[in-house]
């Protein structure tokens, strides 16, 4: 149990990486992946919003579509969940704690449309039905995974926006060729877990 | 019914708009669903299908939605036509369904179809946001189709499904990696043609008005020389 656990998790963060080998989120990875600071706020917002999300669609998904038997709105009822979630934690953030919100504030309202959240819901509670600890366990995982691929980037980043480029390939297309080189990098952990 | 208005939405969508070569939008399912031409097609088509009918009812609702809670408002048009698609495709192609199921669900977080909705089909009449989803679309089908070209010639020798004799298979081109240099080397190519398009026009104005400014410096430079 345990071990199958730790090998998932290990999965999620760097072979399985949800950017880099499973492409979700890819949005905010080469949107907000220009300074380190900024990719490292986006980071964690998204980690803090996918174990909180994984959390809520799990009891959502068991406790209310099961019994109702009406699984196939799943897709519905998560994505409002996710949005109304992130409408509340950005509340509360706002009322409790002004430094974290300065720090988290912009990227809050960004993530809703963060497919690495809902396909990492969809994932875990829908299609490989984990049970909740699991589900909690592998959503904080992901959220790792994105954050090290977006610091990464990020670092690659300053370097490339420096360097003397073609023109056409400035901006987007050098950050998708950077970031195909990373996934090439993460896939070679694959062997490891088989 | 305004003819250069149709024109510019149609147009606007699959050029200078495109969703997927000029604002980079919904990157993830254009990296994803790549691999093979037809699996592209059917990727753009679903999400075609969700965005002409989203903006659609959008459109028909505008007056209706306040504007406060317009965001959830769309989200559940969105994701209703999102369910119909999985539910279509799970029971017409169960196949091709158990392969996208992942991404075909993510449509709903698509940005190109909130976009649309919220930057035009809630500021136009219906007419015109279904030409606008019709068009945006197409524009990202054929961006996807155009990629899954390109990925499965090099990853599997093949067009459509159908071998070309002469080309096998090159190793570690089917990697996942893969998409992510194909897409960048495609919008690098597409950039690379726009702006040379735009010099050209700007050649072209210039030669057409012997006495500008700049031109006229040019004359004065060169007996200097």
């Amino acid at each position: 149990m345990t071990v199958s656990i730790i090998s998932v998790m290990f999965a999620a963060v760097i072979s399985n990486n949800i950017v880099l080998s499973q492409y979700q989120g890819i949005c905010p990875f080469l949107g907000v992946s220009k300074k380190i600071s900024s990719a490292a706020g986006m980071g964690f917002a998204v980690i803090f919003v996918m174990a909180v999300s994984a959390v809520f669609t799990w009891l959502v998904y068991n406790y209310v579509l099961v019994p109702l038997e009406i699984e196939f709105l799943y897709t519905m009822a998560f994505i409002l969940v996710i949005a109304s979630l992130v409408q509340i934690t950005e509340m509360i953030v706002k009322r409790y704690s002004p430094t974290l919100y300065s720090a988290l504030g912009v990227y809050l309202p960004l993530i809703t449309t963060n497919c690495a959240i809902l396909g990492t819901a969809n994932s875990a509670v829908v299609f490989n039905s984990y049970t909740f600890i699991e589900t909690f366990a592998v959503s904080v995982a992901t959220g790792a995974g994105f954050l090290l691929a977006i610091i990464l980037l990020a670092c690659v980043r300053l370097k490339t926006d420096r360097a003397d480029i073609p023109k056409c390939f400035k901006g987007f297309p050098i950050t998708l060729v950077t970031a195909a080189i990373m996934a090439m990098a993460f896939a070679g952990f694959a062997g490891i877990l088989a | 019914m305004d003819k250069a208005k149709i024109k510019e939405t149609f147009l606007g969508g699959i050029i200078k708009n495109n969703p997927t070569f000029v604002l980079v939008l919904g990157t993830c399912p254009t990296i994803a669903m790549t691999t093979t031409l037809f699996q592209a097609f059917a990727m753009g088509v679903a999400t075609m299908f969700v965005l002409i009918f989203s903006n659609l009812f959008v459109s028909l609702l505008r007056n209706l939605i306040p504007d406060k809670v317009r965001i959830p408002c769309y989200i559940v048009i969105i994701s209703t036509f999102v369910i119909i698609v999985q539910m279509v495709m799970q029971r017409f192609m169960p196949d091709l369904y158990s392969t996208m199921r992942a991404f075909i669900a993510l449509i709903v977080v698509n940005c190109i179809i909130l976009a649309r909705a919220e930057s035009f089909a809630s500021c136009n009449k219906p007419l015109y946001s279904v030409l606008d989803g019709f068009s945006i679309g197409l524009g990202f089908t054929g961006a996807l189709c155009l990629i899954g070209i390109v990925r499965e010639f090099l990853a599997g020798g093949s067009f459509a499904g159908i071998a070309i004799p002469g080309f096998p298979a090159m190793s570690g081109t089917g990697a996942s990696a893969f998409g992510f240099i194909v897409f960048g080397c495609m919008m690098a190519l597409f950039n690379f043609v726009i702006q040379k398009l735009n010099e050209r026009k700007e050649k072209m104005k210039r030669a057409a008005l012997p006495l500008a400014e700049d031109r006229v410096e040019e004359l004065k430079e060169v007996p200097e020389k």
